[in-house]
């Protein structure tokens, strides 16, 4: 798979690996069936992320995926975090094969699910 | 440490090969199809070559027609019988197979023939009997590999081929795999496909075995060169390499690949958890472990394993252009999220103890640090 350095480099050394106990809010989607299950954990303070961290079965895109995400997320206030599209993903990460493009997919619908469930806590 | 345990993809050259090869290249460059000596010379080359084939398989030398890879040996198999025959329109295969028969049955098959793709049992063994009760007059050829490229089952190709030589039905067997180490007896089977550089010979030549007496038609057509059979000037020193390569396994080198299968085998299951061997214990290659690691996704444990300088493959879906789990770890029935985290390790001559300690400890860790990644994994483990 032609994976360039950066994505290599995140999968190989993952900063944002663990759960958060107590999050804000959890994100998890993704099926074993398909190789691709991410868990997205939230932590929000007065509107915004201060910590995020993630667990994913997948290969080497959807985890440099998930850490780039959080990366991505931490310090953004939640309407912020909302307009990342996939392709801000795809961008951080320089570039992704194009049939692993799916994995940041994958990422932004963990980040919503991980959003909504925040929300939904939260009212 | 550099440790090449992906040997069903492709080996190493043996020295002996290049050796003879660098010669040709060098002195005995010349075109067979050539008058002048130098083209004789090759042409004497090739028939060398021919006759150490001949010999090494217990044949005839008119019985081995060299083609470029394996896959084109398939090819002609198949292509080539279904021209040579073409009132026989139905073709049994397995569920199993190499992709080179695959989509070449499914080629005739848009062209109008039916093809049996046979099931295979959790092993990757086919059902003999079953196989008996299909076979029809109109049967052109059944296909069945000897050695399987992925999970290293053995098929009894022997009862097999005799069951079709009753019925009067062609055998075919792709013996990619298998050539050099298990031992084959050509007897009742009518054509075998093999390849050079998957036992130490070089790239880009195969052969294709064909009985005495059974018609084939050519699918490259050109300047009559391996009796009409396949055009194209004949790659000499691959030819050269390959009859060369044919006795880069001595029986102790089998024996002691075999041990070394074992022991990682064994070490495997017993010091990782929730793991499991794909293919039967014994009717299996010298130097196939294909291994299941539950709760892990094979691509990234296999970049991982990677960066520790150890070459392996994966069944992963991830890893295939087409995103679709291996059709022979679906075939044996693998549960898809099971099927993502098989890897393949294929030994060779070359690989030492020393090394597979190495890979085994390797594994530990980074199966391990996946797991703990895993969403799938239950925490209670």
């Amino acid at each position: 798979m032609d994976y360039n350095e950066k994505v290599i480099k995140r999968f190989s050394k993952p900063k944002n690996v663990g759960e958060i106990k107590n999050a804000d809010g959890i994100g998890k989607v993704g099926n074993p069936r398909c190789g691709d299950v991410m868990e997205l954990f939230i932590k929000v303070k007065n509107n915004k992320i201060v910590d995020a961290k993630f667990r994913t079965f997948g290969c080497v895109a959807a985890i440099a995926t998930s850490d780039a995400l959080c990366d991505m997320v931490k310090g953004k206030t939640i309407e912020e975090a909302k307009k990342i599209t996939n392709q801000d993903i795809v961008n951080d990460l320089g570039t992704l094969p194009p049939i692993k493009v799916h994995c940041s997919v994958l990422g932004r619908e963990a980040l919503d699910a991980a959003i909504k469930d925040y929300e939904n806590k939260k009212n | 440490m550099k440790v090449y345990l992906d040997n069903g993809a492709t080996t190493r050259c043996d020295e002996k090969v290049i050796e003879r090869m660098k010669k040709i290249y060098l002195k005995n460059y010349g075109n067979p199809s050539s008058l002048h000596s130098l083209g004789r010379d090759a042409k004497k080359e090739v028939d060398r070559a021919r006759k150490e084939f001949a010999n090494y398989l217990k044949i005839s030398e008119e019985e081995i027609i060299f083609v470029a890879s394996g896959s084109e040996a398939d090819n002609l198999a198949i292509k080539g019988l279904s021209l040579a025959y073409p009132e026989k329109k139905h073709i049994i295969t397995s569920k199993i197979e190499h992709p080179a028969i695959l989509r070449t049955c499914e080629d005739l098959e848009r062209n109008g023939y039916e093809i049996t793709y046979l099931d295979v049992n959790k092993e990757g063994l086919i059902d003999i009997k079953k196989l008996k009760e299909l076979l029809r007059t109109d049967t052109l050829v059944v296909s069945i590999m000897h050695a399987n490229n992925e999970i290293g089952t053995i098929n009894d190709i022997e009862s097999i081929s005799k069951i079709c030589r009753e019925k009067n039905v062609f055998f075919h067997t792709d013996a990619v795999q298998s050539l050099g180490k298990v031992k084959l007896n050509l007897g009742n089977i009518d054509l075998a496909s093999f390849s050079a550089h998957k036992i130490h010979g070089p790239k880009g030549v195969g052969a294709l075995y064909i009985k005495k007496g059974i018609r084939l038609k050519s699918i490259i057509k050109g300047g009559g060169q391996e009796r009409g059979l396949r055009a194209g000037t004949e790659n000499v020193p691959g030819i050269v390499g390959f009859a060369e390569a044919l006795t880069s396994l001595s029986e102790k080198e089998i024996e002691r690949i075999t041990e070394l299968r074992d022991y990682f085998i064994e070490r495997v299951m017993k010091e990782i958890k929730e793991v499991h061997l794909n293919g039967p214990l014994k009717e299996r290659l010298c130097n196939n472990a294909s291994i299941s690691f539950h709760y892990v996704e094979g691509e990234g444990l296999l970049y991982h394993l990677d960066a520790k300088g150890i070459a392996v493959s994966t069944g992963s879906a991830c890893s295939s252009k087409s995103l679709q789990v291996s059709h022979v770890l679906r075939a044996i029935g693998l549960k898809h999220e099971i099927a993502h985290g098989t890897i393949r390790f294929t030994f060779s001559k070359y690989n030492t103890k020393k090394e597979i300690d190495y890979v085994i400890d390797s594994l530990k860790e980074i199966v391990t640090n996946l797991r703990k990644m895993s969403p799938l994994y239950p925490e209670e483990k």
